[in-house]
């Protein structure tokens, strides 16, 4: 068993509004960033979890992601595994 | 009182704000937040509401507004300023006061009735309070968890920039009585120079007994006072 | 080229490119029917394009067209002198006294809601927020009336959550007060949540503005939003089998809302429309472009043309069907006076809002659309907006309603252990408790003008510069609808004017949502018209004309429909506020008086729920005289200063009644002795929920005269009891029996509930 370091991203899925995006981008052309195209905000989840391999580890915070962490009718996922820990006595 | 009601897109505490100042006979202005200038007033307040949605951040992306760098020189100058919820917000995200509100710590708009403890009533907007009173307030909002570093937080208790604080109704500063998680019950806390107020309490939505309590009047007597006894404008 | 209606027709109206073939199952996709889609090749001369296929299936669809409900709609009075606006605007309009006029309407957003409980709450807000802005009015109140299953269920408590903080975060972020509204919990939702949002908005007379596209020649724009692909497809959604695994062309294009460009364009409206340079201004709501033009030109007998090409969209590559029907929220759609376009679009840049001319008011009476300048649709107006058919289907009883009705109670009149648990229980069903873990959530004091806060039997709002004020309230018990539709529907209406009598308002106007089954299925229709049946007599008994409202059907899940569910949202004016009554006990020593009679009926009760899991019995009889006679008694106490407080008995029945009013908002409670002497079984004059009562408390000095003022409206009355200090606790005595709790556990089970359940347990979708 390991401890791993994942990075989840939850985004704003495609094709639906996103209104928070949409206001920052105002705010940012109106204050002389005009070559901005599109801006759109999702969330960044920092977990630390216990597994026995990087897939393992993805695939448990997927299922979390599923369960819980994401609105599938609005948002979609990505998981990173972006360090590993050996555990105490691993 | 010639008083400016700063307005930006998606503050909607406005009028209200504009309609408490009227009440106490001062002369208030709407200020929309792309004009310049704020010569000839007496008092500059940033209302509540949803300035850009609280998108990105509450009060973020209104601080950038163009009125914002008037603001910041009227301050400058001594001016009194008073920012109530959102406009508290905005003056953090300016600078003009330190630290910050966050996310409600039960994660939920709260929205009811407080009451507040004048800790201070010698600033410019508490003078018509007693030292110690306790006002019955209205709240409403979702980000008015008062957070500063260590060493902020210990600056504000030491010079006692506190000027109001949650309390319950014995007038302890009780974990029940704190509604937003703010740190030591923290709802209103004064500049180092004294004249730039914040406040996450609504004292314009305390200024008539039909809508269920007056103790916010005084806010805006101890600020129209100032200006009466200096004379017209 | 003359079409069969007479009108000038375009003869070169050929498919796009790439655009389906219309097959039977086409036309059945769109929700029409053989017949329909016959109808419209006669009204056509020739077979519609797809476009012009997606366009009617918008325009005749149950929400625009309103096909089976239409009918009975009629049955509902509509008039009154006070009435300035009725059904058929974007909201109705009454006259409220001091030359002010109250615009109001109440509307759902149910199937929105089941897929996505937050965001289909929040549009729901969005969209009856513009409904009444459109008007000339400024929105001064929102309140929502929810039903969803029972909370046990960890999907229930997930719908309930998230769709309060939609109503919340949407309604609190444009700023406008929320002043009440209802909430039931009942096996009967499960899988079909109910989120009507209704408003209240006020203006002077003379500023209100009606949504005609007057004016040949003037242009049309399009404000606000870009157009994107939300609710394309999106209400034919199931909600639980979605999941990241599901592939994304099957995934509903939720509409999320976005309160903040919607507060900017409710300002940037009132400004429009005070400016004088816009002749006309719609809301784009279901069927988005395609409604709010079609709507404005059958109005007024002209025609509009549209430019697909130049309408700001949101996606690449959305074709003229997309973009017609969309419902991207937050969207207007504006008439600019011939000339005046530069005084709008500077109205829209202060607000730092998107406008663009997309087409102009024609007098051919034609509803064309171009893409790229070709015409991908022609269609005649008028018969779009009013051709579209209506039924009038087969209503029949269910005979295991019937049966259920028929049930014998007998065995449920035997209390369960002492009578004490009972009404704890009661009082911590969620049915009954506080609602303050919701109301908490909405701000309810912007705008400096509520004057009674969510809490109490009515939200009211004051007009500033007078004396006056406006109440209002929402009301349905689904389960007596759905035991006996016309006698449940009677009541809900009595309900409501019952309530606004208790904060001192006269019932004077009412909006309603009729939320139901699917109305193909003679069991639904039967409810449907029985249910509009009663409307309209309570209607008519209490002079309160039906200003408009809004129709939700098929509100079913695997063939199973919801409780036939007719929201009531009533509006009544307060003459003046220093009369405004709470519903709190108030002195230690006020007399405790029952108006109206307590009988031995417990059908389709909160008790029988609670303790039995049982929905069965008829529902409580309800007379209609007696109500109005009861509403005019408490209203002329009010006025005489007589009452120190006043609540009608619902959920719960007298006893919860008696404990709202001694519980207050529980910073300063009371005790209550009381004493009732009829010859009825305790649980029934408890807990059974007999209509036509109100509960007064007064100064003992005032009783008598509180007793002849009864007497001179026929209304039974009778001293029960007295005001005590809250240490005395709670007694109600009946015969052979007494309850008794102390008001800390009655405050705990009364506040307590809906924290315990929602606070420490899980939600998951």
């Amino acid at each position: 068993m390991s401890q791993f370091r994942l990075e989840i991203r939850i985004k704003p899925r495609q094709g639906l509004l996103n209104p928070e995006g949409k206001a920052i981008h105002s705010a940012l052309r109106s204050l002389g960033w005009g070559h901005v195209e599109d801006v759109r905000v999702g969330k960044t989840i920092y977990m630390e979890l216990e597994a026995d391999s990087a897939d393992g580890a993805v695939e448990s915070a997927e299922s979390m992601c599923r369960k819980l962490l994401a609105n599938p009718v609005t948002e979609d996922f990505e998981v990173a595994v972006v360090g590993e820990l050996e555990s105490a006595g691993a | 009182m010639r008083a400016a009601v700063v307005t930006f897109p998606g503050s909607n505490c406005d009028y209200d704000l504009y309609k408490a100042i009227e009440l106490v006979g001062g002369d208030p202005h709407f200020v929309w937040h792309r004009e310049r200038g704020l010569g000839g007033y007496d008092a500059v307040l940033l209302p509540g509401g949803f300035s850009y949605g609280d998108y990105l951040r509450a009060g973020a992306i209104a601080r950038m507004s163009p009125i914002m760098e008037d603001v910041v020189a009227f301050a400058n100058a001594g001016g009194p300023i008073l920012g109530i919820c959102n406009g508290f917000q905005i003056l953090c995200e300016a600078g003009l006061l330190p630290g910050a509100l966050v996310r409600n710590a039960s994660l939920r708009f709260e929205s009811r009735d407080v009451l507040l403890r004048v800790e201070r009533a010698d600033t410019v907007f508490t003078t018509d309070y007693d030292q110690g009173q306790i006002l019955r307030v209205p709240i409403a909002h979702g980000e008015g968890n008062y957070e500063a570093d260590r060493e902020t937080l210990e600056v504000l208790d030491g010079e006692d920039r506190v000027v109001f604080r949650y309390v319950d109704a014995d007038g302890e500063a009780t974990e029940d009585a704190n509604p937003n998680g703010s740190w030591h019950n923290i709802a209103g806390i004064v500049s180092a120079s004294g004249n730039v107020l914040g406040m996450m309490p609504h004292p314009e939505r305390a200024m008539e007994a039909v809508l269920g309590s007056t103790d916010g009047v005084g806010v805006f007597t101890s600020l129209a006072s100032t200006f009466v006894t200096a004379g017209a404008r | 080229m003359t079409g069969p209606d007479g009108t000038v027709m375009d003869p070169q109206v050929l498919p796009r490119d790439g655009d389906p073939d219309i097959t039977p199952e086409v036309v059945t996709d769109h929700g029409l029917s053989p017949e329909e889609h016959e109808r419209i090749v006669r009204l056509m001369g020739r077979e519609p394009t797809f476009t012009e296929l997606g366009i009617f299936s918008a325009m005749w669809s149950e929400h625009c067209g309103y096909k089976n409900s239409k009918r009975l709609l009629r049955l509902l009075p509509t008039q009154a002198p006070w009435v300035i606006q009725g059904p058929g605007e974007n909201a109705g309009v009454i006259d409220v006294g001091e030359g002010y006029a109250l615009a109001f309407k109440i509307e759902s957003h149910n199937h929105p809601s089941a897929v996505e409980p937050y965001q289909g709450a929040a549009t729901g807000v969005g969209g009856i927020l513009r409904d009444i802005f459109t008007m000339g009015a400024r929105p001064i109140a929102v309140l929502d009336s929810l039903r969803f299953g029972d909370l046990d269920s960890g999907r229930v408590r997930y719908l309930f959550s998230g769709v309060v903080s939609g109503i919340g975060d949407y309604g609190n972020c444009v700023g406008i007060p929320n002043i009440g509204g209802e909430v039931a919990f009942d096996r009967g939702y499960e899988g079909n949540p109910i989120v009507n949002a209704m408003c209240l908005g006020l203006m002077k007379r003379e500023e209100l503005i009606t949504a005609s596209a007057s004016g040949v020649g003037n242009t049309l724009m399009a404000v606000g939003a870009r157009t994107g692909r939300d609710g394309i497809h999106g209400a034919t959604f199931a909600s639980e089998e979605l999941s990241e695994d599901s592939d994304e062309a099957s995934r509903p294009q939720v509409q999320v809302g976005d309160p903040f460009t919607e507060k900017l364009l409710l300002e940037a409206s009132l400004e429009l429309i005070a400016s004088g340079a816009i002749t006309g201004i719609q809301d784009m709501g279901a069927a988005g472009i395609t409604s709010s033009a079609a709507e404005m030109a059958g109005r007024a007998g002209n025609g509009v043309e549209l430019e697909m090409a130049s309408v700001p969209t949101r996606e690449d590559g959305m074709t003229p069907y997309e973009i017609l029907l969309s419902e991207s929220q937050e969207r207007m759609l504006v008439v600019a006076e011939k000339g005046k376009e530069a005084e709008v679009r500077r109205i829209l840049e202060k607000w730092e809002l998107e406008a663009a001319e997309i087409g102009r008011v024609t007098d051919d009476g034609r509803f064309r659309i171009l893409e790229d300048g070709v015409v991908v649709a022609d269609i005649p107006a008028l018969p779009l907006t009013d051709g579209c058919p209506t039924y009038e289907r087969e209503g029949v009883e269910s005979e295991e309603i019937a049966k259920l009705r028929a049930a014998d109670l007998s065995e449920h009149l035997i209390p369960e252990g002492d009578l004490a648990k009972s009404f704890l229980l009661l009082l911590g069903s969620p049915n009954v408790a506080s609602k303050r873990w919701i109301y908490h959530q909405y701000d309810t004091t912007v705008r400096t003008a509520t004057a009674v806060r969510p809490g109490g039997d009515a939200g009211v709002v004051r007009i500033r510069g007078t004396t006056r004020a406006v109440a209002a309230t929402t009301d349905c018990n689904g389960r007596f609808v759905y035991l006996e539709p016309r006698v449940g529907a009677m009541i809900a209406v009595a309900e409501a004017a019952r309530n606004l009598v208790c904060v001192g308002a006269l019932p004077t106007a009412i909006t309603n949502n009729l939320n139901f089954g699917n109305p193909l299925k003679p069991h639904i229709y039967y409810q449907l018209r029985e249910a509009v049946l009663g409307l309209a007599a309570a209607c008519e008994a209490f002079e309160t004309p039906v200003t408009g409202g809004n129709v939700s059907l098929y509100n079913e899940t695997d063939g199973r429909a919801i409780y036939p569910t007719p929201v009531i949202g009533m509006v009544g004016v307060v003459d003046d506020v220093a009369h405004l009554t709470s519903q709190a006990f108030a002195q230690e020593g006020d007399d405790i008086v029952l108006l109206g009679s307590n009988t031995a009926e417990i059908g389709g009760s909160e008790y029988l729920y609670v303790t039995a899991r049982a929905v069965a019995g008829p529902p409580p009889s309800v007379d209609l005289d007696a109500e109005r006679a009861l509403q005019q008694a408490v209203l002329a106490m009010g006025r005489q200063g007589l009452l120190r407080s006043a609540h009608d008995c619902s959920e719960g029945g007298l006893a919860c009644a008696l404990a709202e009013a001694a519980l207050g908002n529980g910073e300063d409670p009371r005790g209550v002795s009381v004493t009732l002497d009829d010859d009825i079984r305790p649980v029934a004059v408890l807990f059974g929920e007999a209509q036509g009562r109100i509960v007064i408390s007064c100064d003992p000095s005032r009783t008598a005269e509180v007793l002849r003022v009864a007497s001179r409206h026929d209304v039974p009355a009778a001293t029960i009891g007295k005001v005590t200090a809250a240490r005395e606790g709670f007694t109600i005595a009946v015969r052979g029996a007494s309850v008794s709790a102390t008001v800390d556990e009655m405050a705990e089970a009364y506040f307590g509930a809906l924290p315990e359940i929602m606070d420490s347990t899980s939600e998951s979708a």
